[in-house]
């Protein structure tokens, strides 16, 4: 167990394409909103990438498919190296309450390679957002040839409102995950690096 | 985007087309490349045209994608008369003031390509064909949607009549207002595809492509061209106004 890194060599490489792929999917998805608004506001253009309508779809529709795959990798990586049930499992709602009340009063440490229970529950909820945004996001894509799908999202129209909140939910887990690198940044060197596990507290 | 500014230099008609197609290929390339800069400026990658060439590629394999997802068989959903959207919106790449005037008595639907019968079709002719109905969802490819009902003859009909080459790849349309566009074949032959003459309970109406125009739903609106006055059959890709700059070319949906 000494030697384990905090993070597996493919964890950090989906991590960073996701990341690039992520960023490049959210900023060109608002400039595809921008083309027909569900609500009474715009994203400013500079956040926008592609400069036009048919740009922005460009991007979104090449860099899907280097999501969607770089999450597959990831998903079939978790399920067979034991990823998700070592480092993201148990998870019980007593312990996220615990970890929760303890994390506002400032009181909850960051232990390097141990996720804590809130840290876990946001995980697991951005992997279910992730699984929606995909599904809404082929519903859109697709209405007639995936007609199916469609339906179970309430038709081609809803399927946009859908989408758009699923990407809401991400960006906020993007803030979320930001602030707390910045409160403790000792965790981003071993995204890049691997790092190296603090066997004292095992 | 200076580049763009400058004075343009005496040119032939063909040549200005050609310098049209090549603008409209740089607005792709500039819209492109301002995103590449900013996200790539630090991956020494800084040449737009990479980019914009990916994007391309990928765009192409995304219509293969596309052509393979598509079934010849599948009907876009269909819906009730208290579903129609009213009133439908207006969609061009103009304003509403600027559609095209069209002399009915005068129009005739030019035919060429890979086809036997090259004769051209009134509207009187079109209608004595067999006509078809559907109330379906129109997509556009900024996200709006909104449900109409159009009638005229099955796309596939009348390239029977005219003897079209089916093994073809593509069916190209040019429109009175200098649209244009294409169909994949199989979506052509799609029981669905119209060539519409009617829309609700009347005949087409100026705004909405009047006298003639594609409707099918298996595709995204900008896919519908109006107003068309040539059809024809060909193995190359004729391409399309919005095609051009950098819209997916298979658009399904």
């Amino acid at each position: 167990m000494s030697t384990r890194r905090i993070h597996a060599w493919p964890v950090r490489l989906t991590h960073w394409l996701n990341a690039f792929g992520m960023f490049c999917m959210i900023s060109s998805g608002w400039g595809i909103y921008n083309a027909s608004p569900l609500f009474a506001f715009h994203f400013p253009t500079w956040s926008t990438l592609g400069g036009w309508l048919g740009g922005s779809i460009a991007w979104h529709l090449a860099v899907m498919w280097l999501l969607v795959i770089n999450a597959l990798a990831y998903l079939l990586y978790g399920a067979l190296s034991r990823h998700f049930a070592r480092d993201l499992l148990p998870l019980s709602v007593s312990a996220v309450r615990r970890d929760l009340f303890a994390a506002l009063r400032l009181k909850l440490q960051h232990r390097l390679g141990h996720y804590n229970a809130v840290q876990r529950l946001s995980y697991w909820l951005v992997l279910a957002l992730g699984v929606l945004v995909v599904l809404s996001g082929l519903a859109i894509w697709k209405p007639v040839q995936l007609h199916g799908l469609a339906s179970l999202f309430g038709g081609f129209d809803i399927a946009r409102y859908v989408h758009f909140f699923a990407m809401a939910g991400i960006a906020a887990f993007i803030v979320l995950h930001l602030t707390l690198v910045l409160l403790v940044p000792s965790t981003l060197p071993p995204m890049i690096t691997g790092g190296r596990r603090e066997t004292s507290h095992e | 985007m200076s580049e763009r500014k400058k004075a343009p230099p005496k040119l032939e008609p063909a040549q200005q087309t050609q310098v049209v197609n090549l603008q409209r290929r740089l607005l792709l390339r500039s819209g492109l490349s301002l995103g590449a800069l900013a996200m790539l400026g630090g991956c020494n990658l800084q040449d737009g045209d990479q980019v914009d060439k990916l994007l391309w590629s990928m765009s192409r394999w995304n219509d293969r994608v596309q052509a393979w997802l598509f079934s010849g068989q599948r009907l876009a959903q269909t819906y009730t008369a208290t579903q129609i959207t009213d009133p439908f919106p207006f969609n061009a790449f103009y304003a509403e003031y600027n559609v095209p005037e069209i002399d009915l008595d005068g129009y005739r639907l030019e035919v060429s390509g890979l086809v036997e019968r090259k004769q051209p079709w009134t509207l009187q002719a079109l209608r004595q064909l067999p006509q078809r109905s559907d109330i379906t969802r129109l997509i556009c490819i900024e996200g709006w949607s909104a449900i109409g009902q159009w009638g005229g003859v099955p796309l596939r009909t009348f390239l029977e009549r005219i003897g079209a080459d089916t093994t073809a790849k593509y069916v190209g349309f040019k429109c009175a207002d200098r649209y244009y566009s294409y169909l994949d074949m199989p979506t052509a032959l799609h029981p669905q595809t119209l060539l519409a003459l009617d829309f609700g309970q009347v005949a087409l109406p100026p705004d909405y492509g009047y006298p003639l125009r594609v409707r099918v739903p298996t595709k995204l609106g900008f896919k519908n061209p109006k107003h068309i006055v040539e059809l024809f059959v060909s193995n190359q890709n004729p391409g399309g106004y919005w095609e051009d700059q950098g819209y997916n070319g298979f658009s399904g949906i």
